[in-house]
């Protein structure tokens, strides 16, 4: 072993190698044998724009605790070559103490990294692996990843035996030597970084997908109905929902275009199983008309947006909080609807199950703003607890037979929510309708119907009790960090570091953002002095949003930005100590 | 439930509807209860999903379960429902700008994927609702406010598309004609997967030269084929009054996988395991 290092709670890694070394599937091994130890951990991948090969970097963290952002600069980054390394080193700066495990056929070690301070070490990793039959370089990285983290080699050996079983012993062989030979290598660098030992948790852990946490929620929450057409980055949604709606009894079909899919949802919906869409902004932007009908014709759907680099096609594969403001505004009319956040990967489920169940208990369509950063990154977690939000459509039974019971679709009701009848039901026959109507469904120009449907609309989900589910306040200071949805997990963190240097600040991050949460946040920002509002869009669709809605006590400054380099804790703990210095 | 227990009339709705006096619409709605009434379903087992125009007002004149949808979204809107809900007879109404303009890519899928759906589309040549536009149908030298003069464009030939993209059955009728239209339309109800129904609805308000469809319509004097290409010939050559049955098609409709079971959802978080 070389230089002991102290053990520590978190330690990241980033493998970066063109499309075709492997770099990805070294990283998920990490990462799943890491689970298997009893770590938390996080993978978020970085791809370049070809279909197929290209640049690829598994960026990894792996931690004691739940983590749930990558850190400031990393602490070990292996490149088994260099190609395009300029186009996605941003992405991954190395620590001062760091070390760089580059192969040295792959040239020259880029400028940047040899201005980061780290330690760099050649090891001939492609060599190496010529050297085995069947050998491949990203084994190797694995094992040099493995032993400079303690990761326990058994474990990692393991995991990959059982995921490769089926290519035959001979490739599993091939595999094992490479972990073994990489990890002989990292012997003789004197440097590590290890983890200090695994918590113990409840149960096996997870590893999932911020998209198939979304998937499952979903289907936790009772869709059983999904329609939708691809688009990067959502698309995983939904080839995580095709077969798992098929296992239990429901079905996903694949759509023309948007505009299809947010119907056949509504349709779905309309007899009366709960359903989802998921899509990106561009489709989103295709829904708004449908969406109209959804919030007129009390039909309930959920949308999921996952969000990526906008306007139009933007940057397909990378991440931005930038269609909040569609989501809020983007309707015609006045259509009272529901917008929610998920404050992070594993909360996609918590979020996305809450969201079917507020759409189908106030019949309204609700959205989800999810983004790439989030629904694309895979994390190691305890198993999300079960919640209750089920389904909660009122349905209406059946006619009785005393006179004056005539069953009204759009019934003026003190809550604002009417009995839907479902298609089956005698008696219960209505036109579901987008033209304004009157309590029994049928079209009506008059004014007073236009108004009493439009207050009920409203009324269903003002009234409603959303509970202190709108977000999360904590810590205590006068300094807030106030954000939203995925950028929660790195407020956070800023807001841990800043503590760890005794500065107290509170995090407020708000996963209901319409209905927005008046008395929640305004409780939450009390006593507050300053407060900085950190959001992923150039044109700062959040803070305006704000300050339309909450009065916002103490001094306010923002730290806002498009994407694709994503706001990180160090840059916020950078900002507030910034501003306590002046 | 026995199909003669039920009348046309347990299929109508008392609301009146909005049409013009004469309108070809009025015909097709008499046609569609006669017809639901000749399944043996009640009219709560039925539903009838329209887009936005004069003939997509139809399902609130039926006494069935309805939606009336935006413009030009009825097919995404009834295939959502049929799939969820295979148990439903599932009508959509549509008109000639409804479906082969704004909605015209949906035409397309739904014929491609084969639901079990009826497609009636009220072909009346022109944009009713919106006062006297070209649709993808009118002739090319009608003249109009908005295209004065005429279009110059080919008009648009549902049948022949509708069978190229995959219809299961294919029929043109005159909304005049109520016999007619009524037993095509039962046959296109029982014909399994999507079948396709032009009717000629006039516009006797922006197109009054359609009130001579009644003497100009003429029954196909073909029987309805279950070759493609051979229907493929008769619907490319004919004038666009040729009324019947020209294509009924043995394709397997789409069958989705649908249950009221819970399902196992504990099974499927095992995957999520480490
Ligand atoms: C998105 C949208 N665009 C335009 C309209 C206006 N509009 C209403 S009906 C219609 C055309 C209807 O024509 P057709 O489908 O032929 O039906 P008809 O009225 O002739 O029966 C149009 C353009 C609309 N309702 N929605
Ligand atoms: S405008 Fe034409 S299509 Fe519309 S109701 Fe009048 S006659 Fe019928």
């Amino acid at each position: 072993m070389g230089k002991q290092e102290q053990a520590r709670q978190s330690v990241s890694f980033a493998i970066v190698g063109t499309g075709g070394a492997g770099a990805i599937t070294a990283g998920s091994l990490l990462l799943e044998a890491a689970g298997k130890a009893g770590y938390a951990g996080i993978l978020t991948r970085s791809v370049g724009p070809q279909i197929r090969g290209g640049e690829a970097a598994a960026l990894v963290r792996l931690a004691t605790d739940t983590v749930e952002c990558m850190p400031p600069a990393f602490d070990i980054l292996v490149a088994i070559d260099w190609k395009n390394a300029d186009r996605f080193l941003a992405d991954m700066p190395v620590a001062p103490g760091g070390l760089v495990v580059a192969d040295p056929s792959a040239g020259e070690v880029p400028a940047q990294i040899g201005e980061s301070g780290a330690q760099v070490i050649f090891c001939p990793m492609k060599e190496l692996a010529a050297g085995i039959e069947g050998g491949r370089e990203n084994m190797i990285a694995v094992g040099l990843v493995a032993r400079l983290t303690g990761l326990p080699l058994d474990v990692v050996s393991d995991v990959f035996s059982s995921k490769l079983a089926r290519k035959g012993e001979a490739v599993v062989q091939a595999g094992l030597d490479g972990i073994r030979a990489g990890a002989q290598q990292a012997d003789g660098f004197g440097r590590d970084y290890p983890l200090a030992p695994a918590r113990p948790v409840k149960g096996k852990r997870w590893l999932i997908t911020g998209n198939e946490a979304t998937g499952l929620g979903a289907i936790r929450g009772g869709v059983r109905f999904a329609a939708a057409y691809p688009i990067t980055p959502a698309t995983d949604v939904l080839e995580w929902l095709a077969p798992a709606l098929h296992r239990i009894g429901g079905t996903l079909v694949q759509a023309e275009d948007e505009l299809s899919s947010i119907n056949m949802i509504m349709g779905a919906s309309f007899g009366g199983r709960a359903s989802i869409t998921a899509t990106s902004g561009p489709g989103l932007a295709l829904m708004m008309e449908g969406l109209g009908l959804s919030a007129a014709s009390e039909t309930p759907v959920v949308v999921v947006d996952v969000m990526r680099c906008g306007p139009s096609t933007g940057i397909a594969t990378k991440s931005e909080q930038s269609d909040l403001n569609i989501a809020v505004y983007g309707f015609h009319g006045d259509a009272p609807h529901v917008v929610l956040a998920p404050l992070g990967v594993a909360d996609c489920l918590f979020t996305t199950q809450w969201a079917v169940h507020v759409a189908e208990t106030l019949q309204c369509p609700a959205i989800i703003l999810s983004d790439q950063s989030i629904g694309q990154a895979r994390v190691l977690i305890e198993r999300p607890a079960d919640v209750a939000f089920i389904g909660g459509r009122k349905t209406w039974a059946a006619k009785t037979s005393e006179p004056g019971t005539d069953y009204l679709r759009y019934a003026i009701t003190a809550d604002g929510v009417s009995p839907m009848a479902l298609p089956g039901t005698a008696g219960g026959q209505y036109t579901a309708d987008g033209l304004t109507h009157a309590e029994n469904g049928n079209p009506s120009s008059r004014s007073f119907d236009q108004k009493n449907q439009m207050d009920k609309r409203q009324r269903k989900i003002e009234q409603f009790d959303f509970g202190d589910r709108w977000g999360v306040a904590e810590g205590s200071g006068t300094t807030v960090i106030l954000t939203w949805g995925s950028l929660t997990g790195a407020a956070r963190e800023a807001a841990r570091m800043l503590a760890d240097d005794g500065t107290q600040v509170r995090l407020v991050a708000l996963r209901q953002m319409l209905p927005f949460p008046t008395e929640g946040l305004a409780r939450a920002l009390e006593g507050a002095q300053r407060i900085l509002i950190v959001e992923q869009s150039h044109g700062a669709q959040f803070h305006r949003y704000l300050k339309a809605h909450a009065d916002l006590p103490g001094e306010v400054r923002r730290l806002n930005r498009e994407g694709p380099r994503l706001i990180g804790p160090e840059e916020i703990t950078a900002t507030i100590k910034e501003w306590s210095d002046q | 439930m026995n199909a003669t227990q039920f009348k046309a009339s347990d299929f109508k709705s008392d609301l009146d509807p909005i049409w013009c006096p004469g309108c070809g619409d009025y015909h097709v709605l008499l046609s569609i209860t006669r017809a639901l009434s000749k399944l043996g379903r009640a009219p709560e087992d039925i539903a009838v999903v329209s887009g936005i125009g004069c003939s997509s007002r139809i399902p609130a004149y039926t006494n069935c379960y309805g939606f009336h949808g935006v413009h030009g979204r009825s097919l995404p809107l009834a295939t959502g429902l049929k799939v969820a809900r295979p148990d439903l007879t599932v009508l959509v109404m549509s008109g000639d700008g409804d479906g082969f303009s704004i909605g015209g890519n949906h035409f397309l899928h739904a014929c491609r994927r084969n639901i079990d759906l009826t497609y009636v589309v009220m072909d009346n040549r022109v944009y009713g609702m919106t006062k006297g536009q070209p649709s993808p149908t009118t002739e090319p030298d009608w003249d109009s406010a908005l295209a004065p003069g005429g279009t110059g464009l080919r008009p648009f030939h549902p049948l022949v598309i509708a069978l190229a993209s995959g219809a299961n059955f294919v029929a043109r009728e005159f909304s005049g004609d109520i016999k007619a239209c009524t037993n095509t339309l039962i046959e296109a109800i029982n014909h399994p997967g999507f079948s396709f129904v032009e009717i000629l609805s006039p516009c006797v308000t922006f197109r009054p030269d359609e009130r001579e469809w009644k003497k100009t319509v003429h029954k196909a004097i073909v029987e309805p084929t279950d070759d493609p290409a051979r229907a493929a010939r008769r619907i490319m050559t004919d004038d666009g009054l040729n009324t019947g049955i020209l294509y009924r098609g043995d394709r397997a409709p789409y069958h989705a996988h649908v249950s009221d079971d819970e399902g196992d959802v504990a099974a499927l978080e095992t995957a999520f395991e480490i």
